[in-house]
């Protein structure tokens, strides 16, 4: 059965998109059929970090108005096969997202795919509460940061009230994804522990990213971390997670940069 | 590890940190249990008055102030000075 999970956190700049790309590469290389979706309307970027922004014909909106087929907006992925992007408007306004339009998307794709994940746009308006709405389960990214938590917080509690599941009477599965981690600051009292953030948010956890600069190579050239390079410790941990998604139990562990002699001679930092 | 932990307790700001969030995140989770209070208060007296007098919805301030051991409700409504009319003529 199709699954709709909503990839979100309030907070922007968190690594939403990044998480989107990453985990629905992943998934996809484990022979799932998915579809990326992206909400941030006017302010796209999965097709960018999906390294498929030359390609984008007709968007979201188009299909929600009616203008184009829901399969001429949906791109297929170069690399994978059975992964798929649709991409949210650069031009039209986040009005122009209907509840009624989504909720026919969504059930539309439910037949054709076994994942539908939603990148939500930062904020608790209306992209971001329409990116939630249809949700059987949510990945909150997190940044071991006073502001991120409090606005995992927020988005937790929209999710167990806001949301179509929610009304209801059922809940949206959650799960905490904490990106940005460095264990040695954590270690050293000057980052949150995944132990607190875990502890505030009463929320189990899916993953830890750890703080990484193949984050930045692998959206350089368009390309999910997970499959820009597959050995990296961002892209395991984000294996990980969608291997848990998928329901294995895998050991929490914070993949560790490999450092080389010289880093260590320069005293370069694993980040 | 423990150590280390011990050396750099005097800069940790990562308790700090969790102790904000603990306080500031228990303050707002009681918030958001009562959606909007002061809306319903707003609308409800809104309601009440404008069955007697005419009134600009505008002008009608409901605050909320919460003490210690005392919290008080602020009720402003300006009346047009004319609303002695339109009282009679209602009734």
């Amino acid at each position: 059965m199709a699954k709709v999970l909503v990839v979100t956190s309030g907070k922007g700049g968190v690594g939403k998109t990044t998480t989107t790309a990453a985990l629905g590469a992943a998934l996809a290389q484990s022979g799932q059929k998915v579809v990326v979706v992206d909400f941030d309307v006017g302010l796209r970027n999965l097709d960018l970090v999906m390294g498929a922004e030359r390609r984008v014909v007709f968007d979201l909106i188009n299909v929600v108005q009616g203008v184009a087929k829901l399969s001429q907006a949906l791109i297929r992925d170069k690399r994978l096969d059975n992964l798929w992007l649709l991409p949210a408007s650069q031009t039209r306004d986040k009005d122009a997202l209907t509840d009624e339009g989504i909720g026919g998307i969504i059930a539309d794709l439910r037949t054709r795919f076994d994942w539908i994940l939603c990148d939500s746009p930062a904020g608790i308006e209306r992209g971001a509460t329409l990116a939630m709405r249809y949700a059987d389960e949510a990945i909150i990214v997190t940044n071991p940061e006073v502001s991120s938590v409090r606005d995992s917080d927020r988005i937790i509690g929209m999710l167990d009230s806001k949301t179509v599941k929610a009304e209801k009477g059922e809940q949206v599965k959650k799960h905490i994804l904490i990106t940005r981690y460095d264990s040695a600051r954590a270690a050293r009292g000057e980052m949150l522990t995944i132990e607190d953030i875990l502890e505030i948010l009463a929320t189990p956890l899916l993953g830890i990213i750890p703080e990484s600069q193949d984050v930045l190579r692998a959206s350089n050239v368009g390309t999910p971390v997970t499959l820009n390079n597959a050995a990296s410790a961002p892209a395991r941990a984000y294996t990980d997670a969608s291997r848990r998604l998928m329901g294995e139990v895998i050991a929490m562990v914070v993949p560790a940069e490999r450092k080389g002699l010289m880093d260590r001679l320069l005293g370069r930092r694993a980040a | 590890m423990n150590l280390l932990r011990f050396l750099n307790s005097r800069n940790a700001s990562a308790p700090v940190a969790r102790e904000r969030l603990q306080i500031l995140l228990s303050h707002e989770r009681n918030l958001r249990g009562q959606p909007d209070l002061l809306g319903v208060l707003r609308e409800e007296i809104l309601a009440a008055v404008s069955r007697h007098v005419t009134l600009d919805p505008d002008k009608v301030l409901v605050k909320m102030d919460r003490g210690k051991t005392v919290s008080t409700l602020e009720v402003d409504i300006e009346l047009p000075n004319e609303f002695e009319k339109s009282l009679a003529a209602a009734s």
